[in-house]
């Protein structure tokens, strides 16, 4: 590993992106700057993940949250209908509870982080300890092979609720009455909208 | 001092390399695509000294800081991708989870396109943007699955020990479908051939439709860079990495790259651009599965040998 | 880089994250807040991990939050999609203002 004092600047620098980047996400007057402001700061946490050494975990980090964004900024256009421009706005409510809630919520757990006495004193336990990664593998299929079992099906269960909840089409939609159609293409609108829109 | 002056060298040669594979590339499109060799050889460097001289337009409203990140970062990944490969003994980015990084610096190109098109506050921009996370969530997963099948068979996320792994027989070679569904990927976060519909023709370039001048050259320069560096990331993947006879192993590499990617960019240049909504099934139905029993295979055989 | 400084952080990522969840009228903008409070206890786990407990099932753990997070955010698309088509809302309030 590096120099720690090149650790320290290094986590200093990724730490005010985070938060930085985090506030940005509500400041700015764009959804798209919003979004990619958020993507900015969990690039930030798993460049963080990285300098602990979490390696793997940190590269997840990174990848899952730009794919995640990527996508969440279609959704954030979608739903808020607005032109590409920049736009201002505000579109808050209890504005001021918030805002004292969300300090009194830092004061609150700043305080914990720094007044709580931490057992180490400040070493890093995790320092070389080796193979991380391949510990992490073998745990994930060994030891602790029931968590990761329990979540697959959870996966699943959300894909086919996601599916669900938002598709407005059926496969009767897709393929008549009978299922014995070939799917429209392009693809035909749902039953409800065919008939008027809205439920 | 030294080692500061090696990563600048090191960092350097990956861009030349860069730029080098993307000239191969444009090349290889171009002819694929039915022009003459001599015109084929030359459009780069011609269309290069004209964009650099033109002068950019603007469009109303552009949401300009978005638009350029989303521009010139195609260019920055590109590299980032090509510094992962292991020329013989040496990386100039080594990683132990080399892998994994390929994956990520291929998902930051979902933002990137993406955002291409948002910048410009156009509608075929906009309509490009759309299709390639649509096109993106296609050819995505059968990649992320691709990807699984070598580590597995070498047992490291390490790009060098998976290239040392494949000592005598090549993984291309006894995983086809995975290597078939990885080229497939770097097609698409390329935005060539026939997942080019994000910036396809009938909608006047779709994410490329509103730049000009070095940001259009730029961005050009990206997506064959980014055909290059994927298909030499391929190389220790599935070719075996810098294995081969007399010549020395960043020889080979620098070959099987170059021929790699001549390769595939002819073949995309031949086909025709494909409709986004007609690519989903296919990817998902029939390839996201296949490349699953690959894995299954691949584990099986590991576990057997 | 110690301990305490990881949590600072940590500690800064959630509040600002708890001030959007609370705040934003739309619904994809609480969930952003929400995202920016799970990108905080990532980083505390990831802390507490590196400084106190190197052992493997912390970054079980890890992964465990990052799966939450998927489904958090996938039905929670689907509900705000779920909603626009049904009654065109996409505000929180509005929501409230069916229940009654």
């Amino acid at each position: 590993m590096s120099p720690p004092v090149l650790v320290d600047i290094a986590f200093w620098a990724v730490g005010v992106v985070a938060v930085v980047a985090g506030v940005l996400v509500f400041v700015v007057d764009s959804m798209a700057r919003a979004t990619y402001a958020l993507a900015t700061s969990f690039v930030a946490v798993g460049a963080a993940l990285l300098l602990m050494e979490q390696t793997y975990l940190g590269v997840i980090v990174i990848l899952m949250m730009i794919m995640e964004m990527a996508v969440m900024a279609v959704y954030m256009v979608m739903f808020m209908g607005m032109n590409p421009a920049l736009m201002p706005m505000t579109m808050v409510h209890s504005h001021r509870a918030a805002i004292g809630t969300a300090v009194t919520a830092f004061l609150v757990l700043g305080g914990g982080a720094v007044l709580v006495p931490w057992p180490t004193g400040g070493a890093a336990a995790g320092a070389g300890v080796s193979g991380v990664t391949e510990a992490l593998g073998t745990a994930i299929m060994e030891s602790q092979m029931l968590v990761m079992m329990a979540i697959g099906p959870v996966m699943v269960a959300t894909i086919v609720v996601g599916v669900l909840l938002s598709s407005s089409r059926t496969r009767y939609d897709r393929m008549g009455d009978d299922l014995d159609e070939a799917p429209a293409d392009p693809p035909a609108p749902s039953r409800s909208a065919r008939d008027g829109g809205g439920a | 001092m030294v080692e500061l002056v090696g990563a600048l060298a090191a960092a350097a040669g990956v861009t030349v390399g860069c730029v080098a594979l993307a000239w191969v590339s444009s090349v290889a499109v171009a002819y694929g695509g039915g022009r003459g060799w001599r015109l084929a050889l030359t459009d780069p460097v011609v269309e290069t000294a004209r964009l650099v001289r033109q002068r950019r337009r603007r469009t109303v409203e552009a949401d300009v800081l978005l638009w350029r990140i989303g521009g010139w970062g195609l260019l920055p990944v590109a590299v980032l991708l090509l510094a992962l490969v292991p020329w013989g003994g040496f990386t100039a980015l080594p990683s132990g989870h080399g892998v994994v990084w390929a994956n990520a610096l291929d998902v930051a190109v979902w933002a990137l396109v993406w955002l291409l098109g948002w910048g410009a506050n156009s509608v075929m921009g906009l309509v490009g943007g759309y299709r390639f996370l649509a096109l993106a969530l296609g050819y995505e997963l059968p990649l992320m699955f691709a990807l699984v099948a070598p580590a597995l068979a070498a047992g490291s996320l390490d790009l060098g020990d998976i290239a040392a792994a494949q000592d005598g027989v090549w993984f291309g070679l006894w995983m086809p479908v995975a290597l078939l569904a990885y080229l497939i990927g770097v097609v698409g976060f390329a935005v060539h051939g026939p997942l080019a519909a994000p910036a396809g023709a009938e909608t006047a370039g779709g994410v490329m439709a509103e730049l000009s001048g070095p940001d259009l050259l730029v961005v050009r320069l990206g997506r064959h860079a980014l055909l290059g560096a994927g298909a030499a990331v391929a190389v220790p993947l599935f070719l075996g990495g810098g294995a081969g006879p007399v010549l020395p192993a960043a020889a080979w590499v620098a070959l099987k790259a170059v021929g790699l990617t001549a390769g595939l960019a002819w073949c995309a240049g031949r086909l025709p651009t494909l409709r986004v909504p007609r690519l989903l099934e296919p990817l998902w139905v029939v390839l996201l599965p296949l490349v699953v029993v690959q894995d299954l295979v691949v584990a099986i055989v590991m576990e057997v040998a | 880089m110690t301990l305490e400084t990881v949590l600072l952080v940590a500690a800064a990522l959630v509040s600002v994250g708890l001030y959007g969840a609370l705040s934003q009228q739309v619904v994809v903008m609480v969930m952003m807040g929400l995202e920016l409070m799970i990108g905080g206890v990532l980083l505390a786990l990831g802390g507490f991990w590196w400084f106190l407990a190197p052992d493997p099932s912390g970054q079980v753990l890890l992964l465990v939050v990052l799966a939450a997070m998927t489904v958090e955010m996938a039905i929670g698309f689907a509900m705000a999609t779920l909603l626009h088509r049904r009654a065109e809302v996409d505000m929180t309030d509005m929501t409230a203002e069916l229940h009654e």
